[in-house]
């Protein structure tokens, strides 16, 4: 493997990562000595609205795929209405390729607990929940001990380094349901209803748990907030774009050398990932890749040089995202890649919404038909009709999600489809094979 | 009423409810469920009704909910859960003949036990490890990087009464144990939390920045964040000091830009770019290389630099900005007195009444999405 380039190595920003390479940092002891719970003491002697005013000027944006200026969401909650105030963290990460949360939460989770102490400060909010999905195990593990350390060494509790701040933090976890990490659905799922989105407005800000003034954010949002207050929005804009400011910690999975996690200045490209990942894997040639997860607009090798920011991918016509960068190969067939996450969809649909629920099952079978050799043409056409009558017509995003890969790949892997339907390509389903989810 | 669930298992009950506020008792529900799967190992007809009479729902309620969740099983189930990843990225490294293998080997089909009440299979969505993929679960923990041989000699392990270490995550409990945490207990096993390092895929890009040498410049742990008061008194000298100069030309190095961090985006764009031995200053080793570098990286250096540090000016030469060293610390009177007194954040009004601005944001974010 060749060695990356000096610009492309000066890309790298270890910040939330960088603890992970003390095998303790999990245990609080640790975590003190790196720097741990000072931005805490830091934040609680400043005013509340300064916390605020400081991670608007950071311009930091949501971690959990929508990119929303973080302190103008803390800014909506209304202040003095007498109300009881929230702060959840969604951490069901389950988006497919997103596997970021999970390390961050395990190996140093005491930064998260930190955040969300000073992020509860900020917006006075007294009672905090992290929502973790069910299936992290070990990350759970790992969060519920932090927070048992931080409650005995008064960093929650009453009266928190006697600052008259009282907080109490709960680690909830859910029971499989992908359709809880978005914000509405995961606050029905938190109150113990099924998890299912809710209509907006009322927004979370006003009306979220148990109808109050909610912030929900994602784990990395809230555990970039104590290097912010630490090293100051100023710094914190010193990495990534004017407009996506910071690290991101990028998820690459795949075809390459090197699949990992790599913390990075926002709008490195995926040229330059590649470089950082030491390649394709031999023989392997870039085809498609999700810069976001299955729910953004796949891209292709043209690609190559978009810088990954919010706004940059968005002009490509595709969305950030998680950064969950999945890359396949020639020797990847994009039908088949759509049609499994297709079945991921229709499998998380949460039934509430007639389109995505009727029209991700029917696309199913639609796909079964092409890749088992029996499409024909106007499956083409009945699978953009059904695409247009899903997006934008649901409460959520997942609907808007699926259709994501099925567009994009029609749009730039045409071929690919009329191969199946034309029978060059022999069919990569039998009936056998049509496993599927669940 | 319920007959089946032990005592212990009814006070815990009672600790998971009092997690939550007296009249929300309801969000104790999905911990519950786990609860009663760990007494049975699946939610039984008896656990729907015990979580209904703990939490005064009735049964048709509790049910809903537990029918929702892929986690909660409506049969009993093995002593292991083995779940094989097939999603799409799983899917293509291997995943798929992994599954398909298991079912065969152990004559059990999705969401089955195997006879002898050992393993329970399953075809699972992403489990969030893409980078170890392809990945299988035993009761949640992770086994990565599996292939067809390595996945059956796991079974046979755990079929013969042995507990092989997951690659990552802590040693193996039976499904039962687990779905006492899952409840939200800690997990008692001596040393089971301390389990499980991380793989290399998780510390890859950290390892090429500490071979290299690499860190982010100019992280100080000390940097003051400024009170309303400080920022208003910035923001008004600002302003007056702009009104006197007036005519003249634009302030080199983009200083003026960043003590307005909003709504100036194209300025530091106009001035002249800094330099970039200017923009990490001195002491930072100069890890951002001086080429190639897009734009808005650019703009965001030439909007960044000497505003807390860098070049000394002459007194009474430059424009307070956002980091002007702390001004001396009788401000902190400023600041406390400005605490005192500043409006608590929004206007007080029912937020609704933005719903015109936050609507628009929100539309913008999910036009994004």
């Amino acid at each position: 493997m060749t060695t990356p380039r000096r610009e492309t190595l000066a890309k790298l920003t270890p910040v939330l990562t960088k603890r992970w390479l003390s095998p303790d940092a999990w245990r609080i002891g640790t975590y003190e000595k790196l720097d741990g719970y000072a931005a805490l003491r830091k934040a609680l002697k400043a005013h509340p609205d300064d916390l605020i005013q400081l991670v608007k000027d950071s311009g930091l944006r949501g971690r959990g795929g929508a990119g929303f200026p973080t302190g103008l969401k803390w800014g909506f909650i209304p202040q003095g209405d007498g109300k009881p105030h929230y702060l959840v963290v969604n951490a069901d990460e389950g988006e497919p390729g997103t596997c970021k949360d999970l390390p961050l939460m395990t190996h140093d989770p005491h930064s998260l607990v930190e955040g969300v102490i000073i992020a509860s400060y900020a917006i006075r909010a007294n009672r905090a929940y992290i929502y973790i999905r069910g299936e992290a195990v070990h990350a759970a593990r790992r969060l519920r001990n932090a927070v048992q350390e931080a409650y005995a060494k008064g960093y929650l509790g009453k009266n928190i380094l006697g600052s008259k701040f009282d907080l109490e933090l709960v680690v909830h976890s859910g029971a499989g349901a992908y359709i809880c990490g978005e914000e509405t659905a995961l606050l029905d799922s938190l109150e113990g209803f099924r998890g299912q989105p809710r209509l907006r407005p009322p927004f979370p800000a006003t009306h979220g748990l148990y109808a109050s003034p909610t912030v929900v954010n994602n784990v990395g949002t809230i555990a970039s907030v104590p290097y912010i207050v630490l090293g100051g929005a100023d710094w914190w804009k010193t990495m990534g774009t004017e407009k996506s400011s910071g690290p991101m910690i990028y998820s690459l999975s795949g075809r390459i050398a090197n699949p990992g996690q790599y913390e990075c200045s926002m709008g490195i490209t995926l040229r330059e990932l590649l470089e950082l990942a030491g390649g394709m894997q031999p023989g392997h040639n870039l085809k498609f890749w999700t810069p976001g997860g299955s729910s953004t607009p796949l891209l292709t090798a043209e690609h190559l040089d978009v810088p990954l920011d919010f706004e940059s991918v968005a002009a490509a016509g595709s969305i950030l995202g998680t950064t969950a960068t999945q890359i396949f190969s020639d020797q990847d067939c994009p039908v088949y890649a759509t049609y499994r996450w297709l079945e991921f969809y229709h499998h998380e649909s949460c039934g509430k919404c007639t389109p995505c629920r009727e029209g991700n099952y029917w696309m199913v079978r639609v796909y079964r038909r092409i890749l088992s050799g029996q499409g024909t043409h106007e499956d083409l056409d009945t699978l953009l009709d059904t695409c247009d009558n899903i997006l934008g017509r649901s409460f959520c995003g997942l609907g808007d999600g699926a259709t994501s890969s099925v567009t994009s790949s029609l749009k730039y892997f045409k071929q690919d489809y009329l191969d199946y339907i034309e029978g060059r390509t022999a069919p990569k389903l039998s009936d056998k094979q049509l496993v599927g989810a669940h | 009423m319920t007959t089946t669930f032990t005592e212990e298992t009814r006070a815990r009950a009672r600790e998971i409810i009092a997690r939550y506020p007296a009249d929300r008792s309801r969000s104790a529900l999905l911990p519950l469920l786990h609860l009663v799967q760990s007494e049975e190992g699946y939610v039984s007809p008896a656990g729907v009704e015990f979580c209904a009479e703990v939490l005064g729902l009735n049964k048709a309620q509790v049910g809903a909910v537990a029918t929702f969740y892929t986690m909660y099983k409506r049969r009993p189930t093995g002593d292991y859960l083995v779940s094989v990843c097939t999603n799409t990225m799983c899917n293509v490294l291997g995943g798929q003949e992994v599954y398909d293998t298991l079912a065969e080997h152990l004559g059990v089909g999705h969401d089955e036990t195997t006879a002898d009440g050992k393993i329970t299979l399953e075809h699972a969505e992403c489990l969030a490890a893409c980078d170890y993929g392809p990945v299988m679960t035993v009761n949640y923990d992770f086994f990565d990087n599996v292939d067809p041989q390595a996945a059956v000699g796991v079974v046979d392990e755990l079929r013969a009464g042995g507990r092989p270490m997951p690659t990552r995550g802590a040693r193996l409990c039976t499904l039962k144990e687990m779905a006492v945490q899952l409840a939200g207990f800690a997990d008692e096993r001596e040393g089971a939390v301390a389990d499980g390092g991380p793989g290399e895929p998780t510390l890859r890009g950290l390892r090429l920045a500490q071979e290299h040498g690499i860190s982010v410049p100019g992280f100080d742990p000390n940097t003051p964040i400024r009170s309303k008061a400080e920022a208003d008194a910035a923001a008004a000298k600002a302003k007056a000091k702009a009104e006197t100069e007036k005519p003249a030309p634009v302030p080199a190095r983009g200083g003026d830009g960043a003590s307005a961090p909003t709504g100036t985006a194209g300025n530091a764009g106009v001035g002249e770019p800094a330099r970039p031995e200017q923009a990490t200053g001195s002491t930072a080793r100069d890890v951002k290389a001086p080429d190639d570098k897009s734009p808005e990286v650019r703009a965001a250096e030439t909007r960044q630099p000497d505003a807390a540090t860098a070049v000394p000016d002459a007194p009474g030469t430059k424009v307070p900005v956002d980091t002007a060293p702390p001004a001396p610390r009788d401000a902190q009177e400023a600041e406390a007195a400005g605490a005192g007194t500043n409006p608590p954040a929004g206007d007080g009004k029912p937020a609704g009444d933005e719903a015109g601005a936050q609507e628009r944001n929100l539309k913008e974010a999910e036009a994004q999405k």
